[in-house]
């Protein structure tokens, strides 16, 4: 493996090109002038450089070396590493850092911050007998954070470095770049965060996947998405890179056959995926399960919904009026993402209901239409009473009269579980019960008449046998199509329902993926 | 300057010719229903149409499992193998 120290052509202050390595014995110092303890260390570099040491100084700003040369009257070789680059190639953490370079360019020694011992031993092995005041110098003191690991610089550094993760097209803009990515469809009609080079490395900082690694399909142009495509559209979104892993899980999610992301957005219905994630990654990443969780203000729950959309849009190509033919569309089309508030259910959380375990982190996607719908009732007391008022509001779900073909997000507010454990223990399986079990109708009551052509028709029923026209069937097909979720303030009764698409193999199935 | 990354899969569309247009309609045409309500009603006239208009050319009745999803493979195969030319009844 090569040792040798990364090579470098920096200008002095005289605008002359200073080459490392030269084939002798140096010192290198990287310093910024903003640091007390550089400042302190100066003096002796300007008499060790006097003495004949080879020694080049790397400041990390122009006008800081300029300061520098200035205070000091200095006359040693200050470099111009304003770029960082150099400093970033030599992992400079902290500054002062010195480094005692062999004359075949091989690192002896590295000191970073100022111990007086360690560098009276330094410049004593290296030859030369400065004219120094050790006397009036501290016996310790700590140096500065490098700007070169500063998080603003870190992730451009890092992208030019080599090794650079980044294989997506780079596109140069000489105009405004909001105003491009609109007139190029990448946003969904608001503004989006400028994908650099820089962001992104940050993004995928927020994920063990390869950046390379194809994470779905995605449809209708079936565009492949790797996690870096990934990234860049959850920056866009605004994410941060620790929400990352939950919009990877749930773009696998939306990829599967199940899911069937495509007509999700295809359909006139105008359905999308409402997203709710479980287990300890909430709190992780401040994911809001509490007041106004299926609303706006959480960074989270917003950016992590308009990652998944715009994924869909500018990978898979799921764009209105192409592919996407929404008759009116929703604002859900923009983002739904919100945590279920487990610690305030009495139940099992979804994703355990699912078969995941308590400590996992899960994201469950459900195809919906419509919603939130409010549930108001702020008058029933018992529990069996405030089932009943939910399910009578749910037998409404896309229409009176349209049965056995959607399911539904239940999400249950506090005050209206506070109602139902009144008398002790209700499951959430018993309240299930009671919704599936509301309103039954038979076949001949769906008939189409005067007031809707919602139904079957009139001929289509006289056809059937009288068996078969007093059938029985159920709003919800089975009890499993009715989803039920806690999340809200502690204060209103108002409990909330998403309305599905058409559920089951034909259409759209919810979901979960584990977040890893 | 700004540089930015490019979000989309970068896949520019498959350039596809148009198929070459007969100037007589005759052979075998397929007559696809995605499964929509009231899509079958509307072929049905149609076919009885192309009946009369066309009575040289052998209509098929094709339909896909869902509309909420593309066409599988195999149907699509199956319609191009043994056709000239296909209508499809789209929703809505």
């Amino acid at each position: 493996m090569d040792t040798s120290l990364p090579t470098f052509s920096l200008r002095n202050s005289k605008e002359e090109v200073i080459d490392f390595p030269s084939g002798n014995s140096t010192l290198l110092c990287f310093v910024k002038e903003d640091c007390e303890t550089c400042q302190t260390i100066m003096p002796v570099l300007e008499a060790l450089y006097i003495a004949g040491c080879n020694i080049l100084v790397i400041g990390q700003t122009i006008e800081g070396n300029q300061n520098l040369i200035n205070k000091f009257e200095l006359t040693l070789p200050v470099l111009d590493d304003s770029s960082l680059k150099t400093s970033f190639s030599y992992n400079i953490e902290i500054v002062p850092t010195i480094i005692h370079a062999s004359d075949e360019n091989q690192e002896k020694i590295r000191l970073e911050g100022f111990v007086k011992t360690e560098w009276q031993k330094l410049i004593s092995g290296f030859g030369t007998k400065p004219s120094v005041n050790w006397n009036s110098l501290p016996a310790w003191r700590p140096g500065c954070g490098s700007l070169s690991v500063q998080p603003e610089n870190e992730g451009r550094l890092t992208a030019e470095a080599e090794n650079n993760p980044i294989r997506a097209r780079k596109l140069d803009l000489q105009e405004d770049e909001f105003e491009f990515m609109f007139d190029q469809g990448f946003t969904d009609g608001l503004p989006v965060i400028p994908p650099t080079e820089e962001r992104v490395l940050r993004m995928l900082s927020g994920t063990h996947r390869d950046p390379q690694e194809t994470i779905a399909t995605v449809p209708p142009n079936m565009g492949v998405a790797t996690t870096e495509k990934v990234a860049i559209n959850a920056v866009m979104a605004g994410c941060k890179p620790e929400y990352l892993s939950v919009v990877i899980a749930a773009l696998e999610a939306a990829c599967t056959d199940d899911f069937n992301i495509h007509g999700v957005m295809a359909t006139t219905m105008g359905a999308s995926p409402v997203m709710v994630v479980n287990g300890p990654i909430r709190d992780y990443i401040g994911l809001n399960s509490n007041l106004s969780a299926l609303g706006q203000g959480n960074r989270a729950n917003a950016t992590i919904g308009r990652a998944l959309r715009l994924i869909i849009r500018n990978i898979g190509g799921a764009v209105p009026g192409k592919t996407e033919r929404p008759t009116l569309g929703n604002p859900m089309k923009y983002t739904m993402c919100f945590a279920e508030r487990e610690e305030r259910s009495p139940w099992s959380p979804l994703h355990v209901e699912r078969g995941f375990k308590e400590t996992d982190s899960v994201v469950t996607l459900f195809g919906m239409t419509s919603g939130p719908t409010l549930i108001v009732d702020q008058t029933s007391t018992d529990p069996g009473q405030l089932a009943r008022s939910m399910a009578m509001c749910l037998a409404h779900v896309h229409h009176p009269k349209a049965y056995s073909l959607s399911d539904t997000l239940l999400v249950v507010c506090p005050e209206h579980i506070d109602t139902l454990m009144r008398g002790g223990s209700y499951s959430k399986e018993t309240l299930r019960q009671e919704i599936f079990n509301y309103a039954p109708k038979s076949i001949k009551d769906l008939v189409q008449n005067e007031n809707s052509g919602v139904g079957i028709s009139s001929e289509q029923l006289a056809a059937m046998p009288d068996e078969a026209q007093n059938r029985i069937i159920n709003k919800f097909r089975s009890p499993e199509d009715i989803h039920i979720v806690v999340a809200g303030s502690d204060a209103g009764k108002f409990s909330g329902a998403f309305h599905g698409w058409v559920t089951g193999p034909m259409g759209t199935i919810s979901v979960s993926r584990k977040i890893d | 300057m700004v540089t930015i990354l490019d979000p989309t899969n970068e896949h520019q569309p498959v350039k596809r010719d148009l198929a070459t247009r007969h100037s007589n309609i005759v052979g075998h045409m397929a007559l696809l229903d995605i499964s929509k309500p009231k899509g079958s009603i509307f072929l049905d006239k149609l076919e009885t149409l192309l009946a009369i208009e066309l009575p040289d050319v052998t209509i098929t009745r094709y339909s896909k499992p869902t509309f909420a999803k593309p066409a599988p493979e195999a149907l699509r195969e199956k319609i191009k193998s043994k056709n000239d030319f296909v209508i499809e009844a789209l929703a809505d």
